[in-house]
């Protein structure tokens, strides 16, 4: 049964493979993809339930025990994650049968997208921290590949600055995985942990964890963002809408595992510098989101605000804080997917990007106006829509650690989103409209079909969240608790008398 | 011996940095490749250079040479040929399409 965890990596990679051969058929290769993600879909829910009923499960690739061989370790917070990204994905897809184009279907963007998502599955469900670097790097390639498709000036100079920074964190990456193998001599991530709680407040270990949390607040976007604005602008719609939902929560949920189950011992340092880290991201996000005049530029500093307080959740560490977390990045991936594609659309129907020269667009779209209107109370928090929740948690946690800077920056970066998206729609989309009913280009149903998916999911989130929260609850207990996750790796008794030792 | 090779390591790493900093596409590129030289380098030398035996049991009693090290760089090694690969074919198509190699050019401007 704990073979099917390797499903949601394997089976993208295997369709990947078979649709390069199936490149002229363009709806065979739709098919395919879009039954793939169905697929990883489905099984992610029958995997969360059996996690519920067996607790954390794994797999050891070719029988290794642990800690000597890879393993791939379903819990709840990896598997709800995975069920989300997929969701996101597959309606990222549907959005690119419609708008994407023939050139980019006969180029390979089908393959690359599910080699992208196998890459994320494969980083959410991986035990062994060098394997997750493996999967990082599966994702990053493909990811590559896709925001340079197309060739256009600006698309490849920007390609070219995020391809590189992403190589030089890669670096990092094996630097910090080459010092801590070094100094605790395993790579298992259950086994590290056990290790780290060992030694103690090792200033060395300490060390290492700083140089891992460079390199996931990186690929994260948190404070280390510089090269986010630039390089989400240039990609289509579709695939800079797969980017914000996915990419920089995969780092996002690199540095949740780091720093709930592996680097615990000495959470003055590093959970202080997550904190001023995640603070300094807020500030910075408002700042460039009040700043920008570009739709695409004020959507992608959301994307910066999100990655802030999600952090800032970590940062307080709290289990209601870490509920927060788990519901706020679901909510997060579904929404800023929605930002995206709205902005896409936008910047369709016009062909303006300054929120300046866009003007009355409900009335000539009333009902792609809501949707955005939707959205943005959505990114903003506001019940029953599914940022509420999060917040509400993450804020209980920082109230009972004692956190009120964050608090307040978290619930100030509120109404700057809400203030900055309602600045779109109340430029764009109310007022003098711009558009003729002969200049008014169709937007077919089946375009805004995506972003009503979307919709669907924010609200059913937001209001089925009571159903959700045995699995959340699960999910926070296991990241609150690491020796519920070491000792499901590592057999109880085992690793116990190790300790003794 | 450790030493030495953690030595050499910083003289590539010294090498890669001077390159990425220039301002040529090729050399950054030509830098990036040897920053993954480095970092190969590096987790070869964490795990130990040779102390033991060959890691087969029955061919020799022990204590055994770690392999875990070499197993990763090559999984590494690998990574970093698609990376360089993929990243000189975007640099080519770069240089074509916007006629330069210089970064000073390809900065963009911010009205775009």
């Amino acid at each position: 049964m704990s073979n099917i965890i390797v499903l949601p990596l394997i089976v993208p990679v295997i369709t990947a493979i078979l649709l390069v051969f199936l490149r002229q058929n363009i709806m065979i290769q739709r098919i395919l993809s879009l039954c793939t993600l169905g697929f990883v879909i489905f099984i992610s829910v029958v995997l969360l339930l059996e996690v519920q009923q067996q607790g954390v499960m794994r797999i050891d690739f070719s029988g290794w025990i642990p800690p000597f061989g890879i393993l791939f370790v379903a819990d709840s917070f990896a598997v709800l994650l995975v069920f989300v990204a997929n969701i996101v994905a597959a309606i990222c897809v549907v959005y690119a049968f419609f708008t994407i184009g023939e050139h980019y279907e006969k180029m390979y963007f089908y393959p690359f997208v599910l080699l992208m998502v196998a890459g994320v599955n494969g980083s959410f469900l991986t035990g062994d921290i060098f394997n997750l670097f493996v999967c990082f790097e599966v994702m990053l390639l493909a990811s590559y590949a896709l925001i340079s498709l197309g060739g256009g000036k600006v698309q490849l100079r920007e390609a070219l600055k995020y391809v590189l920074i992403n190589i030089v964190a890669s670096w990092i990456f094996l630097v910090a995985l080459a010092f801590l193998y070094g100094t605790i001599g395993t790579l298992n991530m259950a086994h590290i942990s056990l290790r780290v709680m060992e030694a103690g407040a090792d200033p060395l270990i300490t060390t290492v964890g700083l140089v891992f949390l460079i390199v996931f607040s990186l690929k994260a976007g948190l404070l280390l963002f510089f090269w986010l604005p630039g390089s989400y602008r240039v990609p289509p719609t579709a695939i800079a809408a797969l980017f914000a939902a996915l990419l920089t929560k995969v780092g996002i949920y690199a540095l949740v595992r780091t720093f709930t189950l592996l680097f615990t011992t000495n959470s003055e340092v590093t959970h202080t510098t997550l904190g001023i880290m995640a603070g300094l991201t807020i500030l910075a996000g408002c700042m460039g989101a009040l700043a920008g005049r570009d739709v695409r530029t004020i959507a992608s500093y959301n994307i910066l605000i999100g990655v802030g307080f999600i952090v800032a959740g970590l940062a307080i560490g709290t289990e209601s804080a870490l509920q927060g977390v788990t519901y706020y990045l679901m909510h997060d991936m579904v929404v800023k997917a929605m930002l995206f594609l709205a902005v896409g659309m936008m910047i369709y129907v016009t062909g303006e990007t300054l929120i300046d020269n866009m003007s009355g667009l409900i009335r000539n779209y009333p009902f792609f106006g809501w949707l955005f209107f939707i959205m943005m109370c959505s990114i903003a928090g506001i019940p029953p829509l599914s940022g509420f929740l999060g917040k509400v948690l993450i804020g209980q946690g920082a109230i009972e650690g004692g956190n009120f800077v964050l608090l307040g920056l978290g619930f100030l970066s509120s109404l700057i989103v809400l203030y900055s998206l309602l600045r779109i729609f109340l430029s764009s989309f109310f007022g003098e409209t711009i558009l003729s009913i002969e200049d008014e280009k169709p937007l077919p149903k089946r375009i805004v079909l995506p972003l009503t998916l979307l919709s669907i999911c924010t609200i059913a989130l937001g209001i089925g969240a009571e159903s959700m929260a045995p699995y959340v609850k699960d999910a926070a207990e296991t990241l609150h608790t690491p020796s519920i996750y070491i000792d499901a790796v590592l057999n109880g008794e085992k690793w116990q008398g190790e300790v003794n030792k | 011996m450790e030493s030495l090779i953690l030595l050499l390591v910083g003289v590539l790493v010294a090498v890669a940095t001077y390159l990425i900093l220039s301002k040529q596409l090729l050399r950054v590129i030509l830098g990036t490749a040897v920053l993954s030289h480095a970092a190969h380098l590096l987790i070869l030398t964490m795990g130990g250079l040779k102390k033991g035996d060959v890691p087969l049991i029955g061919e020799s009693a022990g204590p055994y040479t770690d392999a875990l090290p070499q197993a990763l760089i090559l999984t590494a090694i690998v990574i970093s040929f698609a990376v360089t690969a993929f990243v000189l074919v975007l640099g080519y198509r770069a240089y074509k399409t916007n006629g330069t190699g210089e970064f000073d050019e390809l900065r963009g401007t911010s009205d775009e």
